[in-house]
């Protein structure tokens, strides 16, 4: 059983975070990027080409988080491989005993550096859930036997800030039916969205069904939250928020207060198993925000079962 | 094409955009083509549909799935629009969905493809 699943089976405040996307220089690069916040979290993100720029691949990365003592969580996106391809990746990871799988559509290739790319698409997040769930069951697409089984522990991520917001946590719901244990939500600057979607979420049982993780995203600058606002799809950022930030005696501290806020408010919510962070830079902004929050280490919440609500 | 074929893509082309797959959910997605939706997703709309409703990819087109679930009620197939939907089979791209609808060519799923109710 992976950590990540030990943790929500066991009721455990869960925290994971994203690996910033590594495109060389061996494990000391993998290492350097999660270090600042090694002893916090549950579980690691590698990312599968993020905002479709081309990168070190999800299984390489995992692979390398694993072998520095790191659980990973292997991102899969649809954008760039075919169900043959996607299936391939997923025996892989269960070859090498990587279990915890985040299944998701991909940002198209038109928000990325390469948009003349094709894009591929041939299944869709839920077919891949379903896909990853039969390979879990012994048995690929085709029905064709896999011996031994693959030990996966599946997820997916759903945004509720985007259109149409009132379908959101029913589509969520459509994930768990496909085999998700854990949603990652999308990064959100707005409370309302978040505050509608777990409401909704704790009452069609969703929230019972899986470990809901909210995005927090940490920003230096106003401007990077301009940048995520025009650049990054299915965020927004309100202006009066990036108004709050520019003009604050100290922007920077200013962008660290909302983070906090934003966790703090989202932590706090009836159905939220815990967080998933995610810091565009090296440095200990993960590692800051834990204390500010007082979330204890990995092996304190280990020790003593430190819950969601506990957080509070 | 076919003349089944041809005469379907001639009705479903100027209203619904059909790009002709041959395995047709129109009805139990509110009339509205998800093989619009330049991710081709059938089972609901990604995450980076735009604050107004406009689509990620084509922001001069509406989501179809924005459009899907507003429409969706209003038809007799409502409860349809939550079905888990098979991936699309590429055997079928430019074949008449009537035909394999009569033949039921369109409901065969992989055998491993399953999906509690």
């Amino acid at each position: 059983m992976s950590r990540l699943e030990d943790a929500i089976d066991a009721g455990r405040f869960v925290l994971t975070a994203e690996l910033l996307t590594v495109n060389g220089g061996g494990l000391a690069a993998v290492h350097e990027r999660f270090e600042p916040f090694e002893e916090l979290v549950d579980a690691v993100n590698a990312t599968d080409n993020t905002a479709a720029h081309a990168h070190a691949s999800p299984l390489a990365v995992a692979v390398a988080l694993q072998q520095l003592g790191m659980e990973p969580v292997m991102q899969l996106v649809c954008r760039d491989r075919n169900r043959l391809a996607l299936q391939a990746e997923l025996a892989g990871a269960g070859l090498l005993g990587i279990e915890n799988i985040c299944c998701l559509t991909g940002d198209d290739v038109t928000a990325g550096d390469e948009p003349e790319a094709r894009r591929v698409f041939d299944l869709d997040a839920i077919q891949l859930l379903v896909t990853a769930n039969a390979m879990r069951g012994g048995h690929y697409l085709s029905g064709r036997k896999i011996d031994p089984a693959p030990r996966l522990f599946l997820g997916a991520v759903e945004n509720p800030a985007a259109p149409p917001v009132d379908y959101r946590a029913e589509r969520a719901l459509k994930k768990v039916r496909a085999g998700a244990r854990f949603l990652q939500l999308q990064v959100g600057f707005e409370r309302e969205p978040l505050e509608r979607f777990m409401r909704e979420a704790v009452a069609s049982g969703l929230a019972s069904q899986a470990a809901i993780l909210p995005s927090v995203c940490l920003v230096r600058s106003p401007s990077a939250l301009r940048f995520i606002d025009e650049k990054v799809p299915g965020i927004s950022v309100p202006a009066d928020v990036i108004e709050r930030c520019e003009s604050a005696a100290d922007p920077e501290a200013e962008c660290f207060e909302l983070a906090c806020e934003l966790a703090d408010h989202a932590r706090s919510l009836s159905g939220v198993r815990g967080l998933h962070l995610i810091s565009f830079r090296k440095e200990a902004g993960i590692a800051r925000l834990c204390e500010r929050l007082g979330i204890p280490t990995r092996r304190e919440r280990e020790l003593r079962g430190h819950s969601p609500r506990v957080a509070v | 094409m076919k003349p089944l074929a041809l005469l379907e893509a001639a009705v479903k082309k100027p209203v619904w955009g059909c790009q002709m797959c041959g395995q047709c959910v129109l009805h139990s997605t509110g009339m509205t083509c998800p093989m619009n939706c330049p991710k081709t997703l059938r089972n609901g709309p990604c995450g980076g549909v735009r604050p107004d409703g406009r689509c990620e990819v084509k922001p001069e087109m509406r989501c179809v799935w924005v459009k899907a679930v507003e429409r969706a009620p209003r038809t007799p197939w409502a409860h349809e629009l939550h079905d888990i939907r098979k991936p699309v089979d590429n055997r079928l791209w430019g074949t008449s969905s009537w035909a394999n609808f009569l033949s039921k060519r369109d409901r065969e799923a992989p055998k491993g493809w399953n999906v509690e109710a």
